[in-house]
């Protein structure tokens, strides 16, 4: 049986469920599966493994705050670790201030490094 | 530590931001010494075709040097620059029917011809993979 992990964190060695990081490159405005990655998410976080959610492209524009984004506050509220590119930020004009509470910045070295450390990555 | 990641990717030049997410991934990948096998399928193989030219844009008045218009054979170079640069291995496969497909046999300096079975390859020999398909 899976043991789950820490809410938001990594999975490092407790448990054989794998750990994910999903990237997301769409807006739910824009695209409706967009819903069902988040699903996926959190369907994933509650199955017992670590799962970030990396925001790349127009896939950050739900994380301003004030947007309708209650999919993505219901991932955070699982405990997926929900990050957004800061480059895809920078053109899209959104401030590292103007991000939701719970959603953090990170650069896209993050990806690689968790494809180094054997996270099953999907670009959704 | 080192290993070796994998990149599979399938949108033709031009299309699609997510090869330059892709693109972005792998210079991250080699600028923390990792080394990169990349796996070009379909449109993708057109991405390193060796006869892209910039243009100038008479709508907006520009010249060539003005437009700075983007190359994906650029950047690709780049990249091959960079794994040079930091002693690591950027493995850079087109599979080849689409290649004969599309007329796209030029490529730039690295990159070879291959088939779907150097992907399996490269996957069972590398430390991860992530794949961009098309949609």
């Amino acid at each position: 049986m899976a043991k789950a992990a820490t809410a938001g964190g990594p999975n490092h060695g407790e448990s054989d469920v794998p750990n994910y990081l999903l990237i997301e490159s769409r807006d739910h405005f824009t695209s409706q599966v967009v819903s069902g990655h988040l699903e996926l998410a959190v369907g994933l976080r509650r199955a017992g493994s670590a799962v970030v959610l990396y925001l790349v492209q127009n896939g950050v524009l739900p994380c301003r705050a004030g947007a309708d984004s209650g999919a993505l506050h219901d991932a955070l509220a699982a405990g997926v670790e929900v990050l957004a590119d800061d480059f895809s930020l920078r053109e899209r004009g959104i401030g590292e201030r103007d991000v939701a509470r719970g959603v953090k910045p990170a650069s896209i070295g993050i990806v690689a490094g968790h494809l180094a450390d054997s996270w099953k990555v999907m670009f959704l | 530590m080192t290993t070796t990641l994998t990149f599979a990717i399938m949108d033709a030049p031009f299309e699609n931001s997510r090869t330059v997410t892709m693109f972005r991934i792998m210079e991250a990948a080699l600028e923390a010494g990792h080394d990169v096998n990349v796996f070009a399928y379909e449109g993708a193989v057109a991405l390193p075709f060796a006869r892209q030219a910039p243009h100038a844009n008479a709508v907006h008045g520009r010249d060539t040097a003005a437009e700075n218009h983007p190359l994906p054979r650029v950047w690709i170079e780049a990249l091959f620059a960079l794994a040079a640069a930091r002693g690591r291995k950027l493995d850079w496969v087109n599979c080849g029917l689409c290649v004969d497909e599309r007329g796209v046999g030029e490529a730039i300096a690295g990159v070879r011809r291959g088939t779907p079975v150097d992907f399996w390859k490269m996957s069972v020999d590398s430390g991860n993979t992530l794949t961009a398909g098309t949609r």
